[in-house]
């Protein structure tokens, strides 16, 4: 038997297994938030929009026997919801926060009538990439499973960065959510690229959702979302707007899930409550130390959480 | 597939009660508050109607889906309508609903099968309808402290749990299991040393690693948590949480055993499944059923106010055998069900010590499932690493 | 002046009811796809929330919370601030309602209840001055930081309650101890309904007064609009940020002590039943004015209250009713866009040039 005592050398490992396997939710909600928050809006109703994915991925997974079609049922459930909250949250006088909580309710709502008959089947799963093979301990083997989505996802963040950097569409968001009026100048048409980030990103987050219910923890409950969708909005704060930087910010949120079990599993079990809400310390802290009233941070979109200017 | 087709079959004939339903809905517009499950063809002209909260979705695949199974049973009876309420908050949510069930929809009995129901909202609804009949979830009810209109029931669950620990015992080769807990209270503690004294009562070098996630219901940590106990080496997993679905994929995943909770899950681990505690509930609400349509009532005291036990009284049972058993476990587990279903031997039978080595159970002493004690129990049994303080 | 403005008003009660209409359409289509029928439901809808005294008080029993709590966002939002911490507040209110209550143990049970409502009157309004703390000393993002917060507290309430405050035979449900019958708020007289309620709406309109009749409430409008004109002006812009979030934090905070002294009589898990966002929603949708925020809590209590029978009577999955108020509050928000857009409802524009 190679099931040899970590001890506490399960407590890195495991935290790096968690990384691995609980990442993908968060960097995915988080790409979308920050694309949608660079065209100067937000969307809090990632949640729903997470809840969706999940439920339409492993639905479709199941009804079909193919994992791939259900993350592109994802994706367009993710789009679908996206038109919606573009739609009215840039209605004038509408805030884009009251929708997104109003999207929150929605949205799990319909993933929750939906997906009652799918809670019980066991839907087919993601292939995973076993990095692992070479180690002779199962503890390795396993951590080093890695999700092609996640894989994509860690490719993303790069190209988004280039994307907003490099490309015309990508500087006409930036223009779009730094100063609407240089943009509207430029005869850009504000609520289009907005409208469209908003879905981008949408669709981005439903494919976290996937990656929820078809990688790990690879099942549909009601349950399934531990509230990353609702956290993508403090990610991308965390993350400066910067796709790299949210890519880092998912992993330490990943990891930071598995803490808590690791710890305990080596007999460290005391205020597991705190432990399990370190995340949430974590990023406060790391707000009002970075924070300041003296410049505005960088990278924040100049138009973000104002209201949308009448477009009619 | 044959699984796939049933889905299909069951959805198409839900989807035909449900236009059922609502074109006699039209027929009785305003009054019309007809169910799918009502059957009125009871003897006496008005259905019983026998009202069921839940604390989550009806289809958890756990807690409370084992409930609903037990309510399902009893709507097929002849002369029992009911009507049936999922994800209601431990809140004045579920006096409200009680009182709307009662008021609206007439029901004269009320099942509210989470145990925070109880104090302070079963109580107060009970005082306000002394006809209505309430039988709690939990076995709290204290004779001439509480309303005579108030029943409880629950089940020694930890007795399934027992022999699910022997059959853990034989299989493990790491000589560890491990048990994913929701919060560290009596219940589970007592869930969690029943398991680990069967599975030491054959194979007495076995350790149980206990894991508290802190909340009834969140997959993501919970699968964290069976992936952390793989990691340590821990070849058996169980748990005490609402829906143990993912703990028993995750294991599977791992390549690792598994033993069900709260119902059968043995479809989703088909390589790793041992057995499982599973409740009963068909068997103890068929029970009361019975007794409600004879007539008899808590109130002159026909019906007991308390009604527990274990797997003699049907209030529980365990999953059928899985592959990876041996004949060898099962031999020892049924003697052992044998044994606990005559009620000739205790699980909590002297000398037990505690994991920090303080004797809880006197040598000589034997404590039947009813003891006092073992509902208020706030300690784990030697052989369990964890720790019961938050 | 009153008169003049009559189209004006029309239009704040026409347009809301319309949005209400198409919100029942919507999900009339929802439920006929579902395989319910939508008259059926409707009038079970009406029937478990309105239908009679005993369910409009179902109804104003859910309402009660959502009051208090949604003042927690309206308030704020007078000054720009957007703040969901309404269910952190709401929690650590009530855990310090329950720690004031059971120190004061003993005492008559006005002085506890006066105790344990100024205890989670103050606990709730620090916890949102923190907000707006960090916000004017920091410039710490309101959301995020009051978002973070909810966590936090939900944390500390499950540590302390299975940890140092829990009463040891609270056996499968860790709760604090009992602050005693004796000390519990009772009900509204000739009804189920307690105290909550006339607390909320007692809130609500001062906090209406508060806003629209006195300088502090001026000072504040004029912030909201314009931070730089404020600071020009000389008006102390920190100071107002962190009483306005003070005083919103702590009807949340009441709303918390209500739920401990007026339903559970202990602080536990149930604490965090979703009051929080829900006040978030009703602030917005009453465009934060504190006196509409009452209707709105009605109605969404309303809707509360009815998601049960949609449940028992129409067979529909629990998650119905999660359909049912997205659908409601999706229309409603968006209604907001059609404010002057309706010819009949233009005032003559001689008249009243005011119209923003």
């Amino acid at each position: 038997m190679t099931t040899e005592v970590l001890g506490w050398w399960g407590v890195p490992l495991g935290i790096v297994a968690g990384t691995l396997r609980g990442s993908a939710p968060f960097l995915f909600v988080s790409l979308g938030e920050c694309l949608t928050e660079k065209s100067g809006k937000i969307n809090l109703g990632l949640e729903g929009t997470l809840l969706m994915g999940a439920m339409s991925a492993y639905a479709i997974s199941y009804l079909t026997g193919s994992p791939w079609l259900g993350v592109g049922a994802a994706g367009l459930a993710g789009l679908g919801f996206g038109l919606i909250h573009g739609i009215v949250a840039q209605r004038p006088r509408v805030n884009d926060v009251a929708v997104g909580i109003a999207m929150i309710i929605f949205g799990s709502g319909v993933a929750f009538f939906l997906g009652k008959p799918f809670i019980q089947p066991s839907a087919p799963q993601l292939p995973t990439l076993d990095f692992g093979a070479w180690s002779s301990l199962p503890a390795v083997e396993s951590a080093l499973k890695v999700s092609p989505l996640f894989l994509l996802g860690i490719a993303i963040a790069p190209l988004m960065q280039w994307f907003f950097r490099s490309t015309r569409w990508g500087l006409l968001i930036r223009a779009v959510g730094d100063s609407p009026d240089a943009a509207r100048a430029m005869g850009v048409s504000i609520y289009n690229v907005r409208l469209l980030s908003i879905m981008a990103g949408s669709f981005l987050a439903g494919i976290g959702g996937a990656s929820l219910s078809l990688f790990y923890p690879g099942s549909w409950t009601e349950r399934i979302s531990s509230g990353q969708g609702l956290m993508a909005v403090a990610l991308v704060i965390f993350a400066r707007w910067n796709p790299i930087q949210c890519l880092y910010a998912s992993l330490l949120f990943g990891g930071a899930q598995a803490i808590g079990p690791a710890l305990q599993s080596v007999g460290v079990d005391s205020y597991y409550y705190l432990f399990n809400a370190s995340p949430y310390i974590l990023t406060l802290l790391i707000m009002i130390l970075t924070c300041s009233p003296q410049r505005t941070l960088a990278g924040v979109p100049g138009a973000l959480g104002k209201p949308s200017e009448s477009r009619l | 597939m044959t699984h796939r087709q049933a889905f299909y079959l069951s959805r198409r004939q839900v989807m035909r009660g449900l236009l059922a339903a609502s074109a006699l809905g039209v027929a009785k517009f305003g009054a019309g508050c007809t169910s799918v499950n009502s059957n009125a063809t009871g003897g006496k002209g008005e259905p019983l109607t026998v009202g069921f909260i839940y604390v989550g979705p009806k289809d958890d695949y756990g807690y409370s889906q084992a409930h609903a199974l037990g309510a399902a049973a009893i709507a097929k009876i002849p002369g029992i309508r009911v009507v049936e309420e999922a994800n209601v908050a431990e809140t004045n949510a579920v006096q409200e609903t009680m009182r709307s069930m009662i008021n609206l929809d007439g029901a004269t009995v009320i099942f509210p099968t989470s145990f925070g129901y109880f104090d302070p909202h079963v109580l107060a609804v009970a005082k306000e309808f002394p006809k209505v009949q309430f039988f709690h979830a939990g076995g709290l009810y204290q004779e001439g402290v509480h309303p005579n209109n108030v029943g409880s029931y629950f089940g020694y669950i930890d007795e399934a749990q027992y022999i699910a620990g022997i059959v853990a015992g034989h299989a493990t080769q790491s000589n560890k299991l491990g048990f994913v807990a929701a919060k560290p209270i009596p219940q589970v503690l007592r869930n969690i040393n029943s398991f680990t004294l069967g599975a030491r009562s054959v194979n007495p070098t076995v350790k149980t690693q206990v894991i508290f996630t802190g909340e009834w219901s969140e997959p993501v940590k919970e699968a964290e948590t069976t992936n952390s106990m793989a990691d340590q080496g821990v070849d058996v997993v169980t748990c005490h949480v609402d829906s143990p679905k993912v703990i028993m994929e995750t294991a599977e995943k791992r390549g690792i055993y598994c033993s069900g909770y709260h119902a059968d899950q043995a479809s989703l681990a088909p390589k790793g499944y041992l057995t499982g505690a599973e409740w009963d509930w068909s068997s103890i609400y068929t029970q009361y059923a019975q007794e409600l349509l004879a007539d008899k009532t808590l109130m002159d005291d026909s019906i007991p106010h308390l009604l527990r036990g274990g797997l003699s009284s049907q209030f529980c049972k365990l999953s059928p055998y899985g592959a990876a058993v041996t004949a060898k476990a099962k031999a020892d587990a049924e003697a052992a069900k044998q044994r606990l279903l005559s009620n000739e031997v205790a699980i909590y039978k002297g000398e037990i010590k505690d994991n920090t080595g303080k004797v809880q159970i006197q040598a000589q002493q034997e404590m039947k499932q009813q003891a006092i004690e073992l509902e208020k129990m706030n300690w784990l049994v030697e052989g369990v690493d964890g720790k019961v303080t938050g | 002046m009153m008169v003049k403005h009559w189209r004006k008003t029309l239009e704040a009660i026409c347009i809301p009811i319309g949005a209400l209409l198409v919100a029942l359409v919507l999900f009339g289509g929802f439920c006929a796809i579902a395989g319910a029928n939508p008259f059926g439901v409707y009038s079970s809808i009406y029937r478990a929330a309105f239908g009679t005294w005993s369910s409009f008080q179902n109804t104003l029993i859910r309402a009660a919370p959502l009051m208090l709590s949604s003042l927690c966002t309206a308030l704020p939002a007078r000054l720009g601030l957007v703040i969901i911490g309404n269910e952190g507040a709401i929690v650590i209110g009530g855990l310090s309602a329950v720690a004031v209550g059971l120190f004061l143990d003993g005492s008559a049970p006005t002085i506890v209840q006066i105790g344990m409502a100024l205890g989670g009157i103050v606990a709730g309004g620090l916890w949102i001055a923190l907000v707006g703390a960090l916000r004017h000393y920091r410039a710490v993002n309101e959301t995020i930081s009051s978002l973070l917060l909810n966590y936090i507290a939900i944390a500390i309430l499950n540590q302390l309650v299975s940890g140092v405050m829990r009463d040891p035979s609270s056996l499968n449900k860790p709760s604090t101890y009992p602050i005693g019958m004796a000390s519990m708020l009772g009900t509204l007289p000739g009804t189920r309904v307690h105290y909550g309620l006339l607390f909320g709406i007692v809130a609500c309109g001062l906090a209406y007064l508060l806003i629209q009749r006195t300088t502090f409430g001026f000072a504040a409008r004029i912030a909201g609009g314009n931070l730089r004109a404020a600071r020009i002006a000389g008006l102390p812009v920190g100071k107002l940020t962190m009483a306005i979030c003070f005083l919103g934090g702590a009807c949340a905070g009441l709303a918390g002590m209500v739920e401990v002294a007026a339903v559970h009589g202990r602080a536990n898990e149930s604490l965090n039943a979703n009051y929080g966002y829900g006040g978030v929603l009703v602030a917005f949708v009453a465009r934060h004015n504190p006196l509409a925020a009452v209707l709105v809590s009605v109605l969404l209590g309303g809707i509360l209250a009815s998601s049960g029978i949609l449940q028992r009577s129409h067979n529909l999955p629990d998650a119905t009713a999660l359909v049912f108020q997205g659908l409601v509050f999706l229309v409603v928000l968006y209604s907001e866009s059609l404010y002057g857009k309706f010819e009949m409802f233009k005032e003559r524009s001689a008249i009243a040039p005011s119209v923003a």
